[in-house]
């Protein structure tokens, strides 16, 4: 299962590459979250999948290792926190500047 | 801290004082407070005569940084001795004639006095110095206040234009010089000038020996203006007068002298130290007194004239280091040329000194330089004439003057080449003394043209802005002294050959056991040398006399390949070359940089992969699949990969949502009930927020699919394939068993808790949560700031 894993993550972090390169803004976003799947599920991957129960102690041993999972919450919340924000930051520019394509946000005159 | 160290430092004690002095004493001339100090230095470095003429030295240190060898160590020997006194010497005569020259209420004196006092410390710093790397700080600094006293009348282009210049050919001098200390530094482990000079047998062979020898020749030749960096040096003359007569004739441009004959006992025995600085110098001799001939203002002149006589005591100490490979040492035969350099040394400072201050009188009571507008002056400055001749047949080599006794010598030294069968010098060795001669000839043609074509011929007074007149008798006693000196040398040679010239070449070619005697002999006979001089003076006279006949030679040299072209257009080169490369790569699009980033990801790591073999494909530890996992898998690659062609953004974030709620239920399979959870609850809110930021989005025209770029496809690609591989790699890999174990076994004993996961986030490994509680935190208070705060900015912009 691993390997199927590790061949979705890689689907995944292509498409998001292939997203973040484009004009969009939104797209770009929607590109860093799809990003922060892949990287979430890779940790996940790595720590080996499958090898016991769910890590609460009531349940029969051995159990799935539970550090991965520990880092992936964190990075979720994270990454949660920093897509908020990008969003609303990409409204933001949407409203004061009039544009969300990235070939036009290139700053303003005499500043390049 | 001795009293040699305090002469160093002393001028830079003075720099501090001479801006106060200056706001406190407006009434007196700046000048007067700097110059006892030159004068009580040169009167103590005087004392040391009696020390130095025995061929002893005396050596001071104290530490400045002793963990990297670098001691200020001041070391006084001949060579050292002959320069602190130019230096101090000529740098009183010069504050002494800039008293006169600067006025006082015009010119801003606290500068200059300032810049003038740190060239002088930093002067007698690189003279005195044992110690390369305090020897190396000295030698910046000079370079760099000259860079300050050429620019020393900023608003003018031309100053800012030569200052820039001088700076840059110096200083890439100067850090080369810096990586043959380095060199010296790696083959011997010492900094100190006297212990490398001990171990100079030993490196002779070291494969670093050839690169440290090139570097710091490369460090003299770009100080002292040798072809084909001798192109800073007329352009320095926007320099004050003084300045002019200090640095660019006198001092700071027989610093790369100084070093070569410092280095000599180091480098001497090589045959590309003999062939480069003799080649060089005369090269330089030939092409400055060539270029001299043309220039049509004085300081020009002069400034070429310095040029082309560094390059003849340049190519002396190339020619006396050859006496080195013969046993005749000890007669003198050979190390005549060495006596010439020294010699020459000294004569040029006086009667170069005394020419670059009778040019600037002619400048300051006439109001030009140019010798077109100049002409007949010599009835209304009687005495400046007289100052001009002795200097100008000095220069140009005639008796009875000192620089007929160092011509002569030169001659002798040149000669002597021919007999010399080292080195292919008996195939090339007659290029010397034919080239000296030729060199001779428009010697004297300029030297005859800064004459005559100032002080006779037609006066011409519509072409001048004031009414000539002789020059106040406070400006002209430098140049009277100066001159003086030129005749008693001239008629006296040896009252400085045993006190000054002896010891300094001691110093450069030590013989052990062994005494130099140079004994200058006013007349040597019927030698071929005389008559060498006697047809300089005939071609010489010829050739002045029908000047405007065959001037026209000039004109067939094309400007375009004059070395100052090359420099322009090397600057301009280098900067619109940056400037272009710069604009094509940062081309200001955030696409262009991303290609960058991901190009450099997958290169790198995927040769670093395949270089190292760490590629590796192991299927042995995995775990097994089902059919469910499979259909989970297909949703979450097909979902991801279906937004790259969908044309409505909606769907793209539905899809997305898709994309969440999948890794959300391959937690679920996975065993990650609270991954499961969050998940859930933040892909619902990221969805809600990305629908938000949809329905403020424009109002979308050009609503289609994203236009197929196959760039853009290789490269993602790319990062897919890389991601993947070393995911297999790292997994077929483990080297070690996870720590889990620990938190396994201690969840309840220790943390009382049976959620593992929870239990690691709030007490094995707390620090995360709070940070991350932190972060979310911030992202909402930036949320709240973007959306309240409205500072004007952007309107502003806006309105722009």
């Amino acid at each position: 299962m691993e390997i199927v894993m590790s061949v979705v993550v890689g689907i995944l972090f292509m498409s998001a590459t292939y997203l973040m390169l484009s004009k969009s803004l939104l797209r770009i976003i929607v590109g860093t979250a799809i990003l922060s799947h892949g990287a979430h599920l890779l940790i996940l991957t790595m720590g080996g999948l499958k090898k016991g129960a769910a890590p609460l102690l009531g349940e029969n041993g051995p159990y799935t290792d539970p550090l991965p999972q520990a880092l992936i919450l964190t990075a979720i919340v994270i990454a949660f926190g920093v897509t908020a924000f990008f969003l609303v930051l990409a409204y933001r520019a949407y409203q004061e500047l009039g544009t969300d394509n990235m070939d036009k946000l290139r700053g303003t005159e005499g500043n390049d | 801290m001795s009293l040699l160290h305090l002469a160093i430092i002393s001028p830079f004690l003075l720099a501090i004082l001479v801006p106060i002095v200056y706001k406190l004493f407006k009434q007196i001339h700046t000048g007067w407070f700097v110059l006892p100090l030159p004068i009580l230095l040169f009167s103590y470095f005087i004392s040391y005569l009696s020390i130095t003429s025995n061929q002893q030295s005396v050596t001071n240190s104290f530490s400045w940084i002793p963990s990297l060898g670098i001691d200020f160590t001041a070391k006084i020997d001949g060579l050292g001795l002959l320069f602190a006194l130019l230096i101090t010497g000529i740098g009183a005569l010069v504050v002494l004639y800039s008293i006169y020259y600067l006025d006082k209420k015009k010119e801003k004196l606290n500068n200059f006095y300032v810049y003038l006092l740190l060239f002088m410390g930093a002067m007698l710093g690189v003279v005195l110095s044992d110690n390369l790397i305090v020897l190396y700080t000295f030698w910046e600094l000079t370079s760099f206040s000259s860079f300050l006293l050429i620019g020393y009348w900023y608003h003018r282009e031309k100053s800012r234009y030569g200052a820039q210049k001088s700076m840059i050919i110096t200083v890439f001098g100067g850090l080369s010089m810096l990586g043959g200390i380095i060199l010296l530094y790696l083959m011997t482990g010492t900094f100190s000038i006297s212990e490398i000079i001990a171990q100079s047998d030993e490196i002779f062979s070291h494969s670093l020996f050839v690169p440290a020898l090139l570097c710091i020749l490369l460090g003299a030749f770009t100080k002292s203006a040798q072809f084909p960096f001798h192109i800073w040096l007329p352009d320095a003359m926007e320099a004050p007068t003084p300045v002019s007569a200090y640095l660019h004739s006198a001092t700071m441009v027989k610093a790369g002298i100084y070093l070569i004959a410092r280095m000599s006992p180091v480098f001497a025995e090589h045959s590309l130290w003999l062939w480069l600085i003799a080649g060089f110098g005369i090269t330089t001799l030939f092409w400055g007194s060539f270029s001299a001939v043309k220039q049509t203002d004085l300081k020009a002149i002069l400034a070429f004239s310095t040029v082309s006589q560094l390059g003849m005591i340049m190519s002396l100490l190339g020619i006396g280091a050859a006496a080195l490979h013969f046993e005749t040492v000890e007669d003198g035969y050979f190390t005549v040329a060495t006596t010439a350099a020294v010699f020459h040394l000294i004569n040029h400072a006086t009667f170069k000194g005394s020419l670059f201050m009778v040019a600037g009188i002619v400048d300051h009571e006439t109001g030009t330089r140019d010798i077109r507008k100049l002409g007949g002056l010599m009835n209304f400055m009687p005495i400046t004439f007289t100052l001009a001749i002795i200097g100008t047949f000095a220069m140009a080599g005639l008796p009875p003057f000192n620089g007929f006794l160092s011509k002569e010598m030169f001659f002798t030294g040149m000669v002597r080449v021919l007999e010399m069968d080292i080195f292919n010098l008996d195939t090339w060795g007659f290029l010397f003394p034919v080239l000296a001669w030729v060199a001779s000839v428009f010697t004297f043609i300029y030297s005859m043209i800064i004459v005559f074509k100032t002080f006779t011929g037609k006066f011409q007074p519509e072409q001048l802005e004031k009414k000539p007149h002789e020059a106040p008798i406070g400006m002209l006693i430098s140049p009277i002294i100066l001159a003086s000196l030129v005749i008693i040398i001239g008629f006296f040679p040896n009252i400085i050959s045993n006190t000054l010239i002896s010891p300094a070449q001691a110093a450069i070619m030590p013989a052990e056991g062994y005494v130099y005697d140079t004994h200058i002999s006013f007349w040597h006979g019927f030698t071929p040398e005389l008559f060498m001089t006697l047809g300089v003076i005939t071609l010489g006279i010829l050739l002045f006399a029908t000047l405007p006949k065959w001037k026209g030679v000039y004109g067939l040299f094309p400007e375009k390949l004059a070395l100052n072209r090359f420099y322009d257009s090397g600057l301009s080169g280098i900067q619109q070359g940056a400037h272009g490369f710069t604009r094509w790569y940062m081309n200001g699009s955030i696409r262009n940089y991303l290609v960058y980033i991901f190009t450099f990801f997958i290169v790198i790591l995927l040769s670093t992969l395949f270089i190292k073999n760490a590629f590796k494909f192991d299927a042995s530890n995995v775990s097994a699949i089902k059919f469910s996992e499979i259909v989970l898998a297909l949703v979450i690659a097909v979902a991801s990969i279906t937004i790259l062609f969908v044309k409505s953004r909606l769907t793209s974030i539905i899809l997305l949502g898709a994309v969440g709620y999948t890794v959300a239920l391959f937690f679920v399979i996975f065993r990650a009930p609270d991954l499961a959870l969050t998940q859930l609850v933040i892909e619902t809110i990221s969805v809600a927020l990305f629908l938000l930021c949809f329905y403020h989005l424009p109002q979308i025209k050009d609503e289609e699919r994203m236009p197929f770029k196959a760039t853009n496809a290789v490269i993602s690609i790319g990062v897919g394939l890389v991601v993947t591989l070393i995911a297999f790699s790292a997994h077929s890999n483990k080297l070690f068993d996870s720590i889990s174990q620990y938190y396994i076994e201690n969840t309840y004993e220790k943390a009382a808790g049976k959620n593992m996961v929870n239990v690691i986030l709030v007490d094995f490994r707390g620090f995360d949560t709070m940070f991350e509680i932190t972060v979310l935190a911030i992202a909402a208070l930036g949320i709240f700031g973007m959306i309240k705060l409205r500072l004007g900015g952007g309107k502003k912009n806006e309105n722009k």
